[in-house]
């Protein structure tokens, strides 16, 4: 037992349980619960398998901020459970999260696992709108869309084979005070910086990856191709939302009608509450297909993702080059010192050449000087190929894995944005019978 | 004075009809309609389904069509062809062609509402283009209007008054109406009457009877009411067009993405841009026959109050006319006898327009709660149509996605 709770990792040692530790009742309980915690950390498989989780709620806190100025926020609630059933935890851990915390997750692992397709957090602030939504972060249809979209995160997190094995997820899901300084202690943020560097600096890479290119060109053009399409969505929506209500006004002229009339005000009267409620039927049908955008919405943010690993990549190519370059500049000058030969313009060469020649020992001096540097260009330039050629390998086996998803995903979205269609008509049929029903009666 | 007063007139009236510029001669924007006889009596029993008085055989079935314009020295207007068909013994054929103007609708109509003040004629399509509605010159207004004249015809020619009337027979028959444009009451008396069936308040009517007084005030209710009804199915129309604006660009934007994506997600893809499309035309087919059956039914209506409007109020001044009388004879004692023939002429006249009210009132009455009925229910199964036409796009695209519609949780069968 004292074997298995001194390999565990410290963050993963809740201080409380370390006195019972001595006491045989507790023996077993306990020694199953660390064991499938550390077969959790420690084993390949994804995280979802052992552990359920859910972001379930969302509530308004206010409170000073960095500046000490007060504001309003909205925290999520996460909730975990264990998923074996024969462990008798039927009470769930939870803790409160906002989505900067969420954003500092996502960061890290950016920054840590650059080779990846990180998942997308939901949108900061609501785009692609139509005038009926509010684009207002505390509105509640908002922060429940938004709850959603955050659970999605955290599910796609911990079923990927690679990030949820990650240390520092673990701690984001279930140590609500210690994680900040957990996370900040791995040095993540001085990657960030050059992260961002290579994100916006604009390099030539001589024998570029056709794949990559080819890659981050698709997706480019599929970032075009989905805000295209969810403008003219919410066009759409907007203009249908309209149809829909303006018939509500027949509702109330009906009614006005017929009371004047004798044989036709009953039939007048029940076919404008039809007529109601065909207007009103529409902000469910426009609440579902909002659901469908927010999938479409993830997509249009992977493409992102994407992007920063194909550009991480030619970062990463172009060092490599930079480096066989380096190498190659340093092994000719060699050649140079060695032979006499000029083959190479260079200051020194002229400026020995018109003051004088160096000394024997200061040649053999610089050759030897020479000589180091070339070592280690030529260590660095391993370091770099076996960098670069992990990378790929890395990287491409995500990629394959995304694309996979993608198409299962997106075919769905599509399939489900069908079904709802037929909802939609179905619910059209039964009111415009209806409505007939009660015209022929007038 | 006379002949600068007619020439306003004859110029009001000159502007009634559309000028066509760059028209073709021949418009035919459709074919003429059946000619038939017995497709004649099919389309009336199509009209009048649920009319109680289908008892009355009909001898006398009109049709307006075959718009074409007409060039003159001075003018361009329109002709519409007017075809009768009839088995009355008081027509000189069984059937007869005539071209006519709307102008000579128009006259049409204040003959006929002469002759038969307290009588509700029916409505004419708009003198001037309502703006914003219908553009001037195209020939969706020249249809438009056509149906109407074609409607109006139709309402007299079952009218068991004013079919019979000679202004009606002239209309239809002569090839040249401009002899009888020239005859009856002059103009003066034309004239006053206008002025005086268009004054809101009635001098020297003392109560109006029950039965009148309910009657309008179920006028103004109706005027009211009808008139919010047909804004909002303007509105609904023109919603209805903005939407189809919209997802004309829809379809297309799933389609752009399908270009960009492997085989399986292309597919999918383009199955919902043709579904997108498909139920985008049938949107645009549904918006333009709510437009073409259900608004002219309204509007004719919305113009109906105004004839309503009218009618009582030349009723209030027959009434008017024999109450001054009245009083004047209990009034004076000089040369009572004409006077009491005056008044007796008067209390005749009087009851002969309440009665023709009254017995014109509850025809009307029927007769729109019939149309209105038949211009809703088709509306609502033409809604009802339109839904299950776009259920059967999206469910064959679920089916071409080897799905089962009906059980949409279960997993693709291979």
């Amino acid at each position: 037992l004292k074997i298995i709770w001194g390999s565990l990792p410290k963050a993963l040692r809740p201080p409380l349980w370390e006195p019972l530790l001595y006491m045989d009742a507790f023996c077993f309980v306990v020694c199953n619960l660390l064991a499938f915690v550390f077969q959790m950390v420690e084993k390949g498989t994804s995280l979802l398998k052992k552990l359920e989780m859910n972001v379930s709620e969302a509530e308004k806190r206010t409170g000073k901020n960095s500046v000490n100025m007060q504001e309003t926020y909205t925290v999520y609630l996460i909730e975990t459970r264990s998923a074996h059933t024969d462990l008798n935890t039927p009470v769930p851990d939870m803790l409160w999260r906002r989505y900067s915390e969420f954003e500092l997750l996502r960061t890290y692992l950016l920054v840590t696992y650059p080779f990846i397709i990180i998942p997308p957090l939901p949108e900061k602030r609501a785009e692609f709108v139509w005038h009926k939504l509010s684009a207002d972060n505390l509105d509640p249809d908002f922060v429940e869309r938004r709850r959603v979209g955050l659970e999605n995160f955290l599910l796609r997190v911990a079923s990927h084979p690679l990030l949820s094995n990650d240390k520092i997820f673990f701690l984001f899901l279930t140590d609500e005070k210690g994680w900040r300084d957990a996370v900040l202690e791995t040095g993540f943020q001085d990657k960030v910086d050059s992260r961002l560097k290579s994100l916006s600096a604009s390099f030539r890479v001589k024998n570029p990856d056709k794949r990559f290119t080819a890659l981050k060109q698709y997706s480019d053009e599929l970032n075009t191709a989905i805000s295209q399409l969810l403008r003219i969505r919410a066009r759409v929506a907007d203009r249908l939302y309209g149809v829909y209500k303006v018939h509500g006004n027949y509702g109330r002229v009906f009614s006005e009608w017929s009371a004047i009339e004798k044989e036709m005000g009953d039939g007048l009267q029940s076919a404008g509450h039809h007529m109601d409620t065909y207007a009103a039927s529409i902000d469910d049908i426009l609440e579902e297909e909002e659901h469908y955008a927010d999938q479409l919405k993830e997509y249009l943010f992977y493409t992102e993702a994407v992007r920063s690993v194909c550009r991480k990549h030619e970062l990463i190519q172009y060092e490599l080059e930079m480096a066989a370059q380096d190498l190659t500049y340093k092994k000719q000058q060699r050649e140079e010192l060695a032979t006499g030969t000029v083959r190479v313009f260079s200051l020194k060469g002229m400026t020995s050449k018109l003051f004088g020649q160096e000394s024997q020992e200061q040649r053999e001096q610089k050759l030897m000087a020479l000589e180091q540097d070339i070592k280690e260009g030529e260590e660095l330039l391993k370091e770099k190929n076996q960098e670069c050629h992990e990378f790929v390998q890395s990287a491409w086996k995500d990629i394959e894995r995304f694309k996979e998803q993608k198409d299962r995903d997106l075919r769905e979205a599509l399939i489900s944005y069908a079904i709802m269609q037929i909802s939609m008509c179905k619910k059209g049929i039964q009111v415009w019978s209806n409505a007939k029903e009660c015209f022929s009666k007038m | 004075m006379a002949a600068e007063l007619s020439g306003a007139v004859l110029d009001l009236e000159e502007d009634e009809d559309l000028e066509v510029f760059t028209k073709k001669p021949s418009l035919a924007v459709s074919g003429p309609l059946p000619t038939s006889p017995s497709s004649m009596t099919n389309q009336y029993h199509l009209e009048r389904e649920d009319q109680e008085e289908s008892q009355v055989e009909r001898d006398l079935f009109i049709s307006v069509d075959n718009p074409e314009s007409h060039v003159t020295a001075i003018e361009t207007f329109i002709m519409y062809r007017v075809l009768t068909r009839t088995t009355r013994g008081d027509f000189d054929s069984s059937e007869v062609e005539v071209r006519r103007r709307y102008q000579e609708f128009s006259w049409l109509r204040s003959r006929l509402e002469e002759s038969h003040p307290t009588l509700i004629i029916p409505p004419l399509p708009e003198k001037f283009v309502m703006k914003g509605m219908v553009e001037r010159f195209n020939d969706d207004f020249i249809e438009t209007r056509k149906k109407a004249l074609h409607r109006f015809l139709q309402k007299i020619s079952v009218h068991p008054v004013l079919s019979r009337s000679p202004h009606l027979k002239a209309f239809l028959t002569a090839q040249d109406l401009t002899p009888h444009k020239k005859q009856g009451p002059g103009l003066f008396s034309r004239m006053g009457e206008t002025v005086r069936s268009m004054a809101h308040s009635v001098r020297g009517l003392r109560s109006r009877a029950e039965e009148f007084a309910s009657i309008q005030d179920y006028v103004d209710q109706f005027s009211n009411s009808i008139s919010s009804v047909d804004k909002v199915t303007q509105r609904i129309i023109r919603e209805h067009r903005e939407y189809v604006d919209e997802l004309k660009q829809y379809g297309p934007a799933y389609s752009q993405w399908a270009e960009l994506e492997p085989g399986g997600l292309s597919e999918v893809l383009r199955g919902v841009s043709r579904s997108v499309e498909l139920c985008g035309q049938e949107t645009e087919q549904r918006a333009q026959e709510l437009s073409e059956t259900l608004l002219p039914v309204l509007h004719e209506y919305v113009l109906c109050s105004d004839t309503l409007k009218a009618v009582l109020r030349r009723r209030d001044n027959i009434q008017a006319d024999f109450e001054v009388k009245k009083d004047a004879l209990a009034a004076r004692k000089v040369d009572p006898e004409t006077l009491q023939e005056e008044v007796d002429l008067l209390a005749e006249h009087l009851e002969q327009a309440n009665v023709s009210l009254r017995g014109d009132w509850s025809r009307w009455r029927s007769g729109m709660s019939s149309d209105v009925r038949a211009a809703f229910v088709s509306t609502a199964e033409r809604n009802q149509q339109h839904y299950e036409k776009c259920l059967a796009v999206w469910e064959s695209f679920l089916l071409s996605q080897k799905m089962d519609p009906h059980r949409p949780d279960l997993e693709p069968t291979s």
